[in-house]
């Protein structure tokens, strides 16, 4: 019932000022993080790939769909999207916030409930305990843990990140990460962050920006020996 | 007494009639700003000058217009309308304005369409400033309403100008006192709704 996983590809895109002729292709199922320097342009890029940002040039596909010729908001329904801001309808519950989706797309209130229930569950904010609570009552980490269940809920087939852990302390940083990489499969994720770290754990595929265009494109395994000197810059500043 | 009483009611049902108007026209008018920044400014700057017009000149400048014109409350009515627009447009503006950035991106990126993003998010989240802008609306419009009594409006003002001529000041307390404490209480009432919607959030 659950929509595949698509694949993404940006071809030639540019958006004035920001990116410049960017070629990137990611395979359904990939973990592919988007690192760079603050202003590279990680952020623009993944906007482009649900239509948050329009390209000036050159075209978005989604699983093989240009965007600039779709219902985008069909598109989004089936994109996940978590920011480091979480971005949670403080007016709502914490259990309408992770329903957003699944009402849009029309679900039954139960199968609602029952998809909430094991969700909310799996990411360590079980339903009963949280699902009444108002957003601006939890702690950051458990905000971007509802953040985490309502981008996951619907079973997305592509789902987009923004740091989303940034400005999460390290130790619950760190048990997100653990969250998220327990539930990447059956989903194209793409990741910015401008942790090596982070990109490192939980993506199989790192691509490197600089100012406006990819500098480096290799397996996570390989980065550390990749010889672009951005990305030994960016491994030396990773070291302890 | 009974005049009090007959002036206070009047005086309650033109400035509900005035701001309930103004709310009407001037939410959709204060979101269609939100929508287009060039409009905002002509509109903004168009509701600011009225609302410098000294409210006497305003009532005289009106009853020689025809069908809003005329002696009586209609035109008080229209005039206070107009007074009312500026609060009510320029705090739905801030309002939907000063919805968090994050919130109505992830609301875009979920795919809720325009339409939903305005019912569901902005407007719900507007509403606390919107409330404040009605309750300043009506505070004002209690007390221009006053004035109104110059052009034949009626209400408390009545007493006043009555007691003005008369020297008498009995008369002008038995209309000022009575739409100070409406003002009051127009103040307390809406203040408690602002509070009312901001505690559901929690």
């Amino acid at each position: 019932m659950d929509p595949m996983s698509a694949s993404v590809e940006l071809r030639d895109v540019s958006v004035d000022g920001i990116l410049y002729d960017v070629n990137l292709t990611i395979a359904a199922d990939e973990t592919v993080a988007l690192i760079g320097r603050s202003g590279a342009g990680k952020t623009t890029a993944l906007r482009t790939m649900n239509g948050l940002v329009r390209p000036s040039g050159g075209e978005v596909f989604v699983d093989g769909t240009a965007l600039a010729s779709t219902d985008l908001i069909a598109l989004r329904r089936h994109t996940g999207y978590i920011i480091q801001g979480v971005g949670l309808f403080p007016h709502r519950s914490v259990y309408d916030n992770v329903a957003t989706v699944p009402r849009l797309l029309g679900w039954p209130e139960e199968r609602i409930r029952a998809a909430a229930s094991d969700m909310m569950r799996d990411i360590g904010i079980p339903l009963e305990r949280f699902g009444t609570r108002r957003p601006s009552l939890l702690s950051g980490g458990e905000q971007q843990r509802v953040g985490i269940a309502r981008a996951m809920i619907a079973g997305p087939a592509l789902l987009l990140c923004d740091e989303p852990f940034g400005a999460l302390d390290p130790i619950v940083r760190r048990e997100l990460q653990d969250v998220f990489i327990a539930m990447r499969s059956g989903v194209t994720i793409v990741f910015v962050t401008h942790d090596l770290g982070e990109a490192l754990r939980v993506c199989e595929r790192v691509v490197l920006l600089d100012a406006g265009r990819i500098v480096s494109d290799t397996p996570a395994l390989n980065f550390t020996s990749e010889p672009e000197p951005l990305a030994q810059q960016f491994v030396a500043a990773a070291r302890l | 007494m009974n005049d009090i009483l007959r002036a206070t009611g009047q005086h309650i049902v033109i400035v509900a009639i005035a701001v309930a108007a103004a709310t009407v026209a001037g939410v959709p008018l204060g979101i269609w700003c939100t929508r287009r920044t060039a409009t905002a400014r002509a509109v903004l700057r168009a509701v600011d000058v009225i609302q410098t017009i000294p409210s006497l000149a305003l009532f005289g400048f009106l009853i020689p217009i025809p069908f809003i014109g005329g002696i009586g409350p209609r035109t008080a009515i229209v005039a206070l309308i107009l007074y009312s627009l500026l609060p009510i447009v320029r705090n739905t503006l801030t309002g939907i304005r000063g919805v968090d950035r994050n919130v109505r991106e992830a609301g875009v990126a979920m795919g809720l369409t325009a339409r939903q993003l305005l019912f569901d998010v902005e407007l719900p989240l507007a509403m606390p400033t919107i409330v404040a802008g009605v309750r300043i609306a009506t505070v004002i419009a209690i007390g221009v309403a006053t004035i109104a009594a110059a052009i034949g409006g009626g209400g408390l003002g009545d007493l006043i100008f009555r007691g003005v001529a008369m020297v008498d000041t009995r008369l002008i307390l038995a209309g000022a006192i009575p739409a100070a404490l409406l003002a009051i209480a127009a103040d307390v009432l809406l203040t408690f709704a602002e509070r009312a919607i901001l505690k559901t959030w929690g």
